[in-house]
């Protein structure tokens, strides 16, 4: 598929956008998950707006792709994508975390339409992945399954084990992507639990392995072309990504997996965010 | 109980779990054999305070709570006593067979001291609200089940859970506690209700955050009805102090549970089962979460949209002072 120049610029922008609106959002929250939220934004950007086959009027369309948000604490990070794509209403973003809402810190299928799976407990996602995919080619369907895990995440045996049974069934719908920020909650993960050598145990559990850059729109482009065309053997894509990506002083700090801050700091931080994308697009 | 030197300036400074973590370090000092143990969270449910002073008694396992759990048995087979700290949804949830099979099935020395317990992580939403934990782990034979009142009763809690040979499952509240105790010298025991108010109209049981809502609703009940009601502190689920909850039955026969839990299985079923099995009838209402996955929010206007605040025991029980009973001659009998 590749990316033409002009998508490319649109793209860019998005996640510009969609960066200050992940401020936004928290400061409505109050709180939240911030760090990993900009960590996952280029990807999902580029999922919600290339390549995802889905329909905002027809959330519960039975052949659209997929995405499972398996890292579910970055809610704050996905409810402004399904705002701006008409999921949700845009309104709702100013609820988020109050009582009562739609909208609280782990989103809720029940309740966000555009939500393909309530997640939160960590490991469950690629299990259900596993499941979509698995039924899917039962049922004669061709979508894609498009998993989102956290590195941490990874020290789940929940996700080695559907790993495992991805590579069994050769179910080369599922993709596996794991935004790969080297932080978790207590530290840094090489601190509190080493995954390396990361790769090679996906390999060892019989993927292909694309690493990439996560946020380098036309190395992930190419990432996931590539997924989408594998034929016998499944292909995880390992993305190096930074912990509060575009904001100074949270860039790669494990100790911004959680924030709040006030309007003013929100300000500074879409500075620095229009800083890092002006940097970013120069740079293209 | 020796040695516990918990101020009341303490427990106004420090969080549930910051006490925890304090106590836990405190006993550590005097028992080498106590181990922590948590998944990624050592911030979040204070056991870090442990590593702090002990680095190398501290095992961060990451992710993992199956293997947390696991992990601790093992150590517990070679005669430590781990303290294990995950969310209690985690705890209870996340890797229950191997708390079950693990640890209970072999009535291993692990203390499980859960945290951002009930609807005390509000604003996370069900996947990290635990309102199953007090049903699932009471039927866990062996285990220990308490749901301490804020934090001094916490840390007279984790103390007891140290002193109690077997399994023991603490579950606290994320944050601060509103404070039911102003000092240690309550007569706190495991298995053994606190009475904090007196009455014989009617008996709220409650445990965890309700018990500060009942005593505040018996106080009003009091003053501007003038009904006594009897307040009873049930710190543990299991073994529940049955002599209590029948004296209650007997005295007052009118009972409500009030508990930041399903109703179902949890603090209420377990009153439930006990006035059941005495043969003698009475008017009985479970409040708590109404078998439901709780909406998000605060942890206070949830207790109150559930009707398990201080208003929410108010009113039910005004409404069950209007339970008429007839005189019943066998009364007194025993059962
Ligand atoms: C089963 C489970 N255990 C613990 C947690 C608490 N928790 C939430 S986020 C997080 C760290 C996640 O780290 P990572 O997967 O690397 O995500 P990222 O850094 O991308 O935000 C933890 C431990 C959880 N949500 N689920």
């Amino acid at each position: 598929m590749g990316v033409e120049r002009e998508e490319l610029l649109r793209l860019e922008e998005k996640a510009r956008d969609l960066r200050k609106l992940i401020i936004d959002t928290v400061v409505w929250a109050g709180s939240g998950h911030v760090g990993g939220a900009l960590s996952s934004i280029d990807i999902i950007t580029l999922l919600y707006y290339k390549y995802l086959n889905i329909d905002p009027t027809r959330p519960d369309w039975e052949d659209r792709d997929r995405f499972i948000l398996s890292k579910g604490h970055i809610g704050v990070g996905f409810a402004p994508v399904l705002a701006d794509l008409g999921f949700i209403d845009h309104k709702l973003l100013k609820t988020y975390n109050h009582t009562g809402s739609e909208l609280g810190m782990h989103l809720d299928r029940a309740k966000v339409p555009g939500l393909d799976a309530s997640t939160g407990s960590l490991g469950h996602g690629l299990p259900i992945a596993l499941g979509l995919g698995l039924s899917a080619r039962l049922k004669g369907q061709s979508f894609k399954t498009y998993c989102l895990m956290g590195d941490g995440e990874c020290d789940e045996g929940s996700i080695w084990e559907a790993a495992m049974a991805i590579a069994h069934y050769k179910l080369t719908s599922v993709i596996p992507i794991v935004d790969r920020n080297r932080c978790m909650i207590d530290g840094r993960t090489n601190d509190v639990m080493i995954l390396e050598p990361f790769c090679d145990k996906w390999r060892a559990f019989g993927f292909n392995v694309i690493e990439v850059d996560g946020h380098d729109m036309p190395a992930l482009c190419e990432a996931l072309d590539t997924a989408a065309e594998a034929q016998d053997k499944p292909i995880a894509i390992i993305a190096n990504t930074k912990k509060g990506c575009g904001v100074e002083f949270m860039a790669d700090n494990y100790r911004y997996h959680y924030a709040s801050f006030d309007a003013e700091k929100a300000e500074a931080c879409k500075i620095d965010i229009d800083k890092y994308h002006d940097a970013r697009a120069a740079a293209l | 109980m020796g040695g516990l030197n918990y101020t009341m300036i303490d427990t106004a400074k420090l969080s549930t779990a910051e006490l925890y973590g304090k106590t836990l370090t405190d006993l550590a000092e005097d028992h080498p054999e106590i181990v922590g143990l948590t998944a990624d969270l050592a911030k979040s449910t204070k056991i870090g305070v442990l590593g702090e002073k002990y680095p190398d008694r501290l095992f961060n396992l990451g992710i993992a709570e199956q293997n947390l759990l696991g992990t601790a048995a093992g150590m517990a087979l070679n005669g430590m006593v781990p303290f294990v700290s995950t969310f209690a949804v985690f705890t209870s949830m996340r890797g229950l067979d191997q708390v079950h099979t693990d640890i209970c099935y072999q009535n291993l020395n692990v203390k499980m001291i859960a945290t951002h317990a009930g609807l005390s992580f509000g604003q996370a939403g069900s996947t990290h609200h635990c309102t199953e934990d007090l049903s699932i782990m009471r039927a866990m034979a062996n285990c220990k089940v308490i749901a301490p009142a804020d934090g001094m009763e916490t840390a007279m809690a984790v103390r007891a859970a140290y002193e109690t040979p077997g399994p023991v499952y603490i579950r606290i509240n994320r944050g601060f506690d509103q404070k039911v105790y102003d000092n240690p010298d309550f007569g706190y025991e495991l298995g053994k209700a606190v009475e904090l108010h007196e009455g014989t109209d009617l008996t709220i049981i409650a445990c965890g955050p309700a018990v500060w809502s009942a005593r505040e609703a018996a106080n009003v009940l009091e003053r501007v009805d003038g009904i006594r009601a009897r307040v009873l502190d049930m710190h543990t689920i299991k073994p529940l102090d049955a002599e209590a909850v029948r004296a209650a039955v007997h005295d007052t026969r009118r009972l409500i549970t009030a508990e930041d839990h399903n109703i179902v299985g949890g603090l209420g079923s377990a009153v439930a089962e006990v006035i059941a099995e005495s043969g003698k009838s009475c008017a009985f209402r479970r409040l708590g979460v109404p078998d439901t996955f709780s909406i998000i929010g605060l942890h206070e206007d949830l207790m109150a949209h559930y009707g398990y605040d201080m208003n929410g025991i108010l009113e039910t029980a005004r409404d069950l002072m209007g339970a008429d009973f007839e005189d019943d001659d066998d009364w007194d009998d025993e059962i």
